[in-house]
């Protein structure tokens, strides 16, 4: 039982010591063949005979009561088994992060769309239909259906916040001395997660132990809730979630888990809910919308004495103290001496407002890499020698020092590799060609993970864990890890995900992944190899693993021999520790893109995109660049297309299906490089790995705008940046 | 369940015989009814399946145009040799709607058809006087980017949604029908879509049970072709703008023109008052910019979508200057 807390830095294990040369290695997802031919089973696709299925009834208003429920038509339709509506168990909307169960039907509206019941039936379609066919009645009241509707009574972060205000100096006379200053205000739109795979839940009982198939990104952070939303014991509760078709923050946990449980238990069936398209917008949380104030002081040589990101966001009322940390990937990136860096969040009548892809950088930073390329212009200066200058020696706004930060070689490296210095903006045709660089920078986390690795008498190793695979490539750097420290092709490694029967993982979030779940089954192989080697009858440290066979001296045996009837079982555990206070975290990164303008329509199209990522340790150069090339086609959405309209009469969201709420197709992404700045930080955690899977979309909005100001002289401020704002500036046709 | 009746028709005469009762609809590719039928949008209580019907095929007519069959996928009609080289406003039109998937199953009839896309159409809890006649306009006052701004009523301002649509509309396609009491029907484009007025809900000149067969395209306009969309994202996106058309210079001046409109009206857009602007004279930009005031002196905005009159402006001269071959 290897358990390590990160209380200092790591010294090192059996996977720095492996030369089986499969960590890192560019190895294609070894469950890609699965999904691309269609057999990963995902939630909803489980064949479960005798189902019933469930589908959600909801309020249409955005704020008020509901008066009545009329189910009388709605029963008696064909197919229907039960109608469960305007009862307690009925989950009204799903709990966001932070909230501890789910808030059940009491006759209010909070947000547009609240779930009221659900309607149960022997096919979708007749569920479907029955649920249209309860009526609903319900009284509206006003409600604040815009985040300015609630700034007078807006609320400072709470105790314990993850973005707590910083505030060090005076901010407002360091901008009353400065020779230099900028002060502007961004905004960005509502967004949501808009996963491929839609919500929904089969969920069966037996006795008292529940089973729910559904996403679940972080399986023992949703398993409280389930538990405390239908009070019942997490004990009696197994969640199954193997494959996962997206979930981008978007799937901690959701409204049908619980519908499906109480449905299941009224009707003593196996009940499949899935929500649809439009429901996903109202009843699952999403971004808030963000207003900006960005503020730059500086000398005539562009040193900072002043920085600040000051934030009004939204959270429904009652939902949680989650909210949108903007300035999150801002607040240690540049040195100056007076800063503030506060968040205010408005009560609304909006859908609960929880984490989206990177929450605080994917929006945060556009703010702020905006403001720098503002402020770069107005002194005159290259933007990056400009960031340069004010490059800070620690956390500037904590004072500790950096785990690893070599952002000064992601500046340079991609520079040189995009050309930057021969840049040359023009017109080709009707398109207006343009050049940015933006900054990247992602918090980096690490969360307590388990794992248990089994090496068997086939000499065959087993990982065990419910750690997840949203689609970012986990099953394979696990099995990397596996291979590596245990001197295993990748072949000889199996890995089972997504099962709470397995040992806690840390579940897929806020990047947290891959470094937690890889650290705790290096662990588990700590003790693999250690038991190994007292086989052997040699020291761990003498003892090379390769190809399935110990050396030691000169003897080469078997793991299978050295198995025989008795399997070595490991378990690892990682726990963040002191380092995650004591070092200032993060992963840095250098965008930079070539954007094209059309001087007739204003359309816009990305013409290329590179960045260089220091994210410490890369397990597996595949998967981490499709994880960084996906993030920076998330900040294409950002700039140029994702907003979840409100229509403030009601509190709806307006566009709420795919084809409206626009995200990059294959057609709006061009050609992408990333490539990355390696070093182990063994500040971070044992396999040295930071956090990648947002770090992509940090600054990558931002660097688009930067590019857009470039090709046509147009600042936008107002996200998404689309072709009605940029008209005005363009040159008469 | 919302059950409704399903029939295969075997012959365009039975699909039409098969259309006696009320609440029936036809049904070809199904990629615009089956989405409305999920969302309760349609609630019809009987389809016709036509897709099985002979009415695939492309033909050459006499006069040197073309017979598209209604059933003729759009993907097909699209990669048609003579219709790339003959009507390229026409191939370019198709590809630049929906997606791939779509247009393999979309069907040429079908098209022309095409609902709109509007925000509060789609939302069943909101008022709609094209979905629910009387109800009211919820894009009124509310969300309207993708709105029109040409033929719109105090009742709907709901856009036409088709690419395919407009590039017929310049072309002068004529649609023919088989009616519902038997006997044939030549329908011009120009007469075929609805204004929506104080009935929304009608958009066409159908009559119930009367089926398109094909779509006739005279011989093709002089002069170059065009299709430009001005969209949101480089694909699967309705336009914003588009504009189909063909303009021929002879001796210095404008010979003839024609010109269509996609994202700016309640159907596919045509103004004679755009061409007579631009017949007998020289290209450039006082002709153009009378051009577009023709078109846009009626335009209304609604508030998100008042971008679209600037922007249709400025997407027509760039048009008429590469039509014409005419620099800045």
């Amino acid at each position: 039982m290897s358990e390590y807390q990160m209380n200092e830095k790591h010294a090192g294990m059996a996977l720095d010591r492996g030369v089986q040369g499969v960590l890192g290695q560019p190895i294609s997802r070894i469950d890609g063949l699965a999904k691309v031919t269609g057999t990963a089973t995902y939630g909803l696709e489980h064949r479960i005979d005798n189902l019933a299925y469930g589908v959600a009834i909801t309020a249409p208003i955005g704020k008020g009561r509901v008066t009545a429920i009329d189910t009388e038509a709605a029963r008696r339709m064909p197919g229907v088994i039960d109608i469960i509506a305007g009862e307690a168990s009925i989950p009204r909307e799903t709990p966001v992060f932070g909230q501890k169960s789910a808030h059940g039907y009491d006759g209010k509206v909070e947000s547009y769309g609240e779930i009221v019941g659900v309607a149960i039936a022997d096919c979708f379609e007749a569920a479907r239909a029955a649920a249209m066919a309860v009526v609903v009645t319900c009284v509206a009241e006003p409600g604040r259906f815009d985040i300015r509707d609630g700034e007078a009574d807006a609320e400072s972060p709470p105790e314990g916040a993850l973005l707590p205000d910083t505030v060090i100096g005076d901010i407002d006379k360091a901008m009353g001395e400065a020779e230099v200053t900028l002060d502007v205000t961004y905004t960005t739109p509502p967004q949501v997660h808009a996963a491929m795979e839609p919500h929904g839940t089969i969920a069966s009982w037996e006795g008292d132990r529940l089973t729910i198939r559904a996403p679940v990104q972080i399986v023992g952070g949703a398993i409280p809730v389930i538990a405390a939303t239908l009070g019942i014991v997490a004990e009696n509760i197994r969640v199954l979630t193997p494959y996962i078709g997206g979930g981008f923050g978007g799937k901690t946990m959701s409204a049908d888990i619980i519908l499906a449980a109480v449905a299941a238990k009224r009707t003593g069936r196996t009940v499949k809910v899935p929500l649809s398209r439009q429901q996903i917008f109202h009843v699952t949380y999403g971004r808030s919308d963000t207003i900006q104030r960005v503020r730059l002081g500086a000398d005539r040589a562009g040193k900072l004495s002043a920085v600040g990101q000051d934030s009004l966001v939204g959270q429904k009322a009652g939902a949680s103290q989650f909210f949108e940390p903007v300035a999150l990937g801002a607040v240690a990136l540049y040195a100056g001496a007076n800063r503030s860096f506060t968040t205010r969040t408005a009560q609304v009548n909006l859908t609960a407002r929880g984490p989206v892809r990177a929450p605080g950088e994917a929006v945060g930073m556009i703010g702020m890499e905006c403001a720098m390329d503002e402020m770069a212009a107005k002194l005159g200066l290259d933007p990056i020698a400009f960031r340069k200058a004010n490059e800070p020696e620690v956390d500037p706004s904590t004072g500790s020092p950096f785990s690893s930060r070599r952002l000064i070689e992601c500046y340079d490296e991609g520079a040189r590799r995009f050309g930057w210095a021969d840049r040359r903006k023009r017109r080709e045709g009707d398109w207006l060609i343009g050049h940015g660089m933006a900054t990247a920078s992602r918090v980096n986390f690490l969360a307590k993970s388990a794992a248990r690795v089994r090496l068997g008498a086939d000499g065959r190793a087993l990982i065990e864990t419910d750690m997840t695979d949203l689609g970012t490539g986990t099953y394979t750097i696990l099995a990397q890890v596996a291979g590596e420290s245990l001197g295993l092709p990748i072949g000889s490694v199996d890995v089972h995900l997504g099962d709470s029967d397995f040992p806690t993982g840390a579940g897929s979030g806020g990047s947290f992944g891959a470094a937690s779940s890889a650290s705790s089954v290096a662990l588990a192989c700590e003790d693999v190899v250690v038991e190994l080697a007292r086989r052997m009858g040699a020291d761990p440290a003498d003892m090379t693993l390769k190809d399935g066979h110990a050396i030691s001296g000169n003897r080469r045996v078997s793991l299978a021999e050295l198995v025989g009837g008795s399997p070595i079982e490991g378990m690892g555990t990682i726990q963040p520790g002191s380092t995650g206070q004591a070092f200032s975290q993060s992963t840095h990164g250098a965008h930079f893109a070539e954007i094209g303008v059309n001087a007739v329509t204003g359309e816009i199209r990305v013409r290329r995109m590179l960045a260089v990522f220091d994210c410490g340790r890369v397990l597996n150069h595949k998967t981490a660049r499709s994880q960084a090339i996906g993030g920076m086609i998330w900040g294409i959405g950002y700039a140029l297309h994702e907003h979840a309209v409100v229509d403030t009469r009601t509190g709806a969201y307006v566009n709420r299906d795919l084809a409206e709420y626009h995200v990059p197709t294959n057609a709006d992404v061009p050609q992408i490089e990333a490539y990355f700045v390696e070093e182990i930080d063994r500040h971070a955690n044992p396999v040295g790995a930071k956090g990648l899977g947002e770090a992509g979309i940090s600054g990558a909005a931002a660097v688009v705008a930067n590019a857009i100001h470039d090709a046509c002289g147009v600042r936008v401020r107002d996200f998404p940046i689309t072709a009605d704002k940029l008209l005005e500036g363009l040159p008469p046709v | 369940m919302r059950t409704f009746d399903y029939a295969r028709a075997d012959t365009p005469e039975a699909a039409v015989a098969g259309f006696a009762q009320t609440g029936t609809r036809f049904i070809a590719g199904g990629t615009n009814l089956l989405d409305l039928m999920k969302l309760q949008i349609e609630t019809p209580t009987r389809l016709v399946d036509i897709s099985r019907l002979p009415l695939a095929d492309i033909e050459e007519r006499e006069d040197g145009g073309l017979t598209i069959g209604a059933l003729v996928p759009n993907s097909d009609l699209a990669a048609d040799k003579r219709v790339i080289a003959k009507y390229e406003m026409l191939s370019r039109a198709l590809l630049a709607g929906a997606s791939g998937q779509l247009r393999n199953k979309a069907t040429t009839g079908g098209n022309l058809l095409q609902r709109t896309r509007c925000n509060y159409f789609y939302d069943t809890a909101a008022p709609c006087n094209k979905r629910a006649p009387g109800t009211g306009c919820a894009a009124i006052g509310g969300f309207n980017r993708i709105m029109a701004v040409l033929g719109t009523s105090d009742h709907c301002i709901a856009s036409h949604p088709s690419d395919m649509a407009v590039a017929m509309r310049a072309l002068d396609a004529t649609l023919v029908t088989l009616r519902a009491e038997g006997g044939q029907r030549r329908i011009p484009i120009a007469e075929f879509h609805l204004p929506p007025g104080d009935t929304p809900h009608i958009e066409t000149v159908l009559q119930p049970g009367e089926l398109i067969t094909h779509i006739e395209l005279p011989p093709p306009p002089a002069g170059r072709q065009i299709y430009r969309k001005v969209r949101d994202r480089a694909s699967y996106a309705f336009a914003l703008v588009s504009v189909a058309g063909a303009v021929s210079v002879e001796d210095g001046r404008i010979a003839s023109a024609t010109l269509a409109f996609g994202g700016l009206g309640v159907m596919p857009w045509r103004d004679p008052a755009v061409e007579r602007a631009l017949i007998g004279q020289a290209p450039g930009s006082p002709a153009f910019e009378a051009a577009a005031d023709a078109l846009l002196a009626p335009a209304k905005g609604h508030g998100s979508n008042d971008f679209k009159i600037p922007l249709a402006r400025r997407t027509l001269i760039s048009c008429l200057r590469h039509l014409t071959g005419t620099s800045l």
